[in-house]
């Protein structure tokens, strides 16, 4: 075990996968010469060279495609973009090609593809930066997408991302890279896709979250109990494939289900979830599923209206009062 | 390249002749030293503007990317001299200056700046998205190339209503790789609008030079293909823009007919707020510095006697930098209750 942060976790994954398979490259913006935009890259230019580590200009959508190119006939790519926001320029490629080649094809082709960058608010970066894209793309058939909230999580499930056979879109944070915490050193360690994790016991309501929002829950879980209310925190991790049996199981202990995720409530991965334990516990709730999210009007620039919007503990803890009928 | 320039400064003489005197906006001014003063006047209120706003942003006044324009300002006051009122302009995330050279305030900048009600956007915006209807400044775009077809799409709007107006867009040398670029680009051609492509080439993408950048340095030559008027120059002089840009303005009003124009330029800070800068040498800025326009046309305007003219503009400038901060402090903030009613025109589609 060694203390990592969430951008050295994320590197170390990229190294030894890298190094254990040469079929594994990395393309992006900034992301050699420059270290990274958010030094998540850095030293990697130098310690693999440009054959493997390539600085790409502002081509979101061309490198995207050449990427899926390049997996269909047996490289194994990861794509940086500087944040999943510019991928809206790339998205036709994900969702036309990359998605879907694999069963227009009548299986024949396989696209082994990772796209990783920083996802979900920052800050005051405005309307047009602060987008939580993993809703947009977890609707697709033929992703799959992780939204880790730990260091560890962060590298065995981006090994697991590489070594995945289909497109793997890996959501970061920029608010968690400097995250620390205990990270396996065997390069052997992965985290399976599709498997949640448990990150607080307890008995009174289930939070379920991923990404930045787990850290949240954390908060607003101990300001709970100081009432007295003993919340279970699920980190989803994985989006798609979504591990329904242990957020089932969760709900079946507590009764009671609070989804707290950023970006908006219209759809989404948070509704997604609300759907399945409606469906597959519904005997088990004793009141209704809720969500806490991003207010559901574009990011504002001004620093308190940015906080009013997205979700803070506060607002689990008020959905957390809400379904427990105290109010 | 064995490729030839195109002959646009002869062009020029052509166009000139066929123009009505009053398209210009300065035309109560000569082309003299009074034209000069005041387009000097308005590059040093940029200036001033955004080393003011590096100052609060320092001081956490200021938050998210803060993208200077220091350096490139004779661009915009060159554009803006060069276009009437009515035409329409648009630009990337580092729009303060075309703002300011609009005639945008430096209240309504600094104010949007410090996120108040007060500012040009109501404090939605931030610095990446100076909006401002009334002088036909329609906005600054964060996503790279992605205002590009937009802005086509103005001029659409104005041919297809039969006015005379012209658009212009300003965009990085980094823009020319992205896919809209092209097909705004290449709709303008097609169709004949009026519309001029500005590319400011500082010369870097954030943390990358022009060589990793694009296989041809040359971006004018991309208007070769879809067979658009070009021009390239060095941003020398303010004067030097204004009269180049002209040139494509006045083939757009009069021809309708669209033009590429790549001006070099450099910016003197880095990319954003947050970048250190370590892909160029501190002897390549220096020796850029001393280039600087807004020098060239202080000490060209001084040799020419207009000392006292100078000083009178310092302390008018900086009256109204000072009066900005003044104003963008005591502003209120926007409530939560301005998020909705700007999200739709109308009721809130829920
Ligand atoms: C589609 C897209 N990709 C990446 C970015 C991140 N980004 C913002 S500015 C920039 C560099 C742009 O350089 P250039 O076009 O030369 O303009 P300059 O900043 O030099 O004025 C990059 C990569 C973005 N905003 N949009
Ligand atoms: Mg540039």
């Amino acid at each position: 075990m060694t203390v990592l942060r969430y951008r050295e976790a994320v590197r170390a994954a990229m190294i030894e996968e890298m190094e254990r398979d040469e079929r594994v490259y990395l393309v992006g913006e900034e992301v050699g010469h420059y270290q990274g935009a958010y030094k998540v890259t850095e030293g990697m230019l130098d310690k693999f060279g440009s054959r493997r580590v390539i600085d790409a200009p502002i081509t979101e959508s061309g490198f995207t495609g050449i990427s899926i190119g390049a997996a269909m006939v047996g490289l194994r790519p990861i794509v940086e973009y500087m944040t999943w926001n510019f991928s809206a320029v790339a998205f036709d490629q994900i969702l036309n090609n990359a998605a879907k080649l694999r069963q227009m094809s009548g299986g024949q082709l396989t696209i082994p593809l990772v796209l990783r960058a920083p996802n979900g608010s920052a800050r005051q970066v405005g309307s047009q930066h602060s987008h939580s894209m993993e809703h947009f793309y977890a609707h697709i058939p033929g992703l799959k997408v992780l939204a880790p909230a730990m260091p560890a999580d962060a590298k065995g499930l981006l090994k697991s991302a590489i070594r995945d056979d289909n497109p793997v879109l890996f959501m970061e944070s920029e608010t968690l890279y400097g995250v620390k915490g205990e990270v396996p050193d065997d390069p052997d360690f992965i985290v399976p896709l599709g498997v949640a994790s448990i990150v607080r016991e307890g008995t009174d309501v289930s939070i379920i979250a991923w990404s930045r929002m787990v850290h949240v829950a954390l908060e607003a879980a101990a300001e709970l109990e100081k009432e007295g209310i003993s919340a279970e925190i699920v980190d989803l991790r994985s989006l798609r494939p979504l591990d329904e049996e242990t957020v089932v199981r969760s709900v079946t202990k507590t009764h009671r289900a609070v989804v707290a995720h950023e970006g908006w409530p219209y759809g989404g991965v948070g509704a997604e979830v609300a759907d399945r334990i409606q469906r597959l516990a519904f005997d088990e709730l004793d009141a209704p599923v809720l969500r806490a999210t991003t207010l559901d009007v574009p990011m504002p620039y001004n620093a308190r209206l940015e906080q009013y919007v997205i979700p803070q503990a506060a607002r689990i803890i008020e959905n957390v009062h809400r379904v427990l009928y105290k109010s | 390249m064995s490729l030839t320039i195109t002959p646009t400064a002869a062009l020029a003489t052509v166009w000139n002749a066929v123009l009505p005197p009053e398209i210009s906006a300065m035309t109560t001014l000569t082309n003299g030293d009074d034209l000069h003063l005041s387009l000097y006047r308005k590059m040093f209120q940029i200036r001033r503007f955004e080393e003011e706003a590096a100052r609060a942003y320092a001081q956490s006044k200021i938050g998210g990317f803060l993208h200077l324009y220091i350096g490139q300002e004779p661009i915009a006051v060159g554009a803006s001299a060069a276009l009437r009122p009515d035409d329409y302009v648009m630009t990337t995330y580092r729009d303060h200056g075309l703002a300011l050279a609009r005639g945008m305030t430096p209240r309504a900048a600094m104010a949007e700046l410090y996120g108040k009600v007060t500012g040009c956007s109501k404090g939605l915006g931030g610095s990446m998205h100076f909006f401002d209807k009334e002088h036909n400044m329609l906005g600054g775009y964060g996503i790279v190339g992605g205002h590009i077809p937009i802005a086509v799409g103005t001029a659409f709007a104005s041919k297809y209503r039969g006015e005379d107006r012209v658009s212009m867009v300003f965009f990085g040398e980094g823009a020319v790789s992205i896919g809209d670029f092209h097909e705004g680009m290449s709709l303008a051609a097609l169709w004949k609008l009026p519309i001029v492509f500005v590319c400011e080439n500082n010369e870097y993408a954030m943390g990358t030079p022009l060589s990793r950048t694009l296989s041809v340095e040359d971006v004018s030559l991309k208007a070769l293909a879809y067979g658009m008027e070009r021009d390239r120059f060095n941003s020398e002089h303010v004067l030097q823009v204004r009269d180049r840009l002209g040139e494509a303005i006045a083939r757009a009003r009069t021809h309708s007919e669209p033009t590429l124009v790549e001006i070099r330029t450099y910016r003197f800070r880095g990319h954003s707020m947050s970048d250190p800068g370590k892909y160029r040498t501190k002897e390549e800025l220096e020796e850029r510095k001393k280039k600087d326009v807004l020098l060239r046309s202080r000490i060209e305007l001084e040799e020419k006697g207009h000392k006292a003219a100078l000083e009178a503009i310092d302390k008018e400038v900086e009256d109204e930098i000072a009066d900005a901060v003044r104003f963008a402090e005591e502003s209120p903030e926007p409530g939560p209750e301005v998020l909705e009613p700007t999200t739709y025109a109308g009721p809130f589609a829920r």
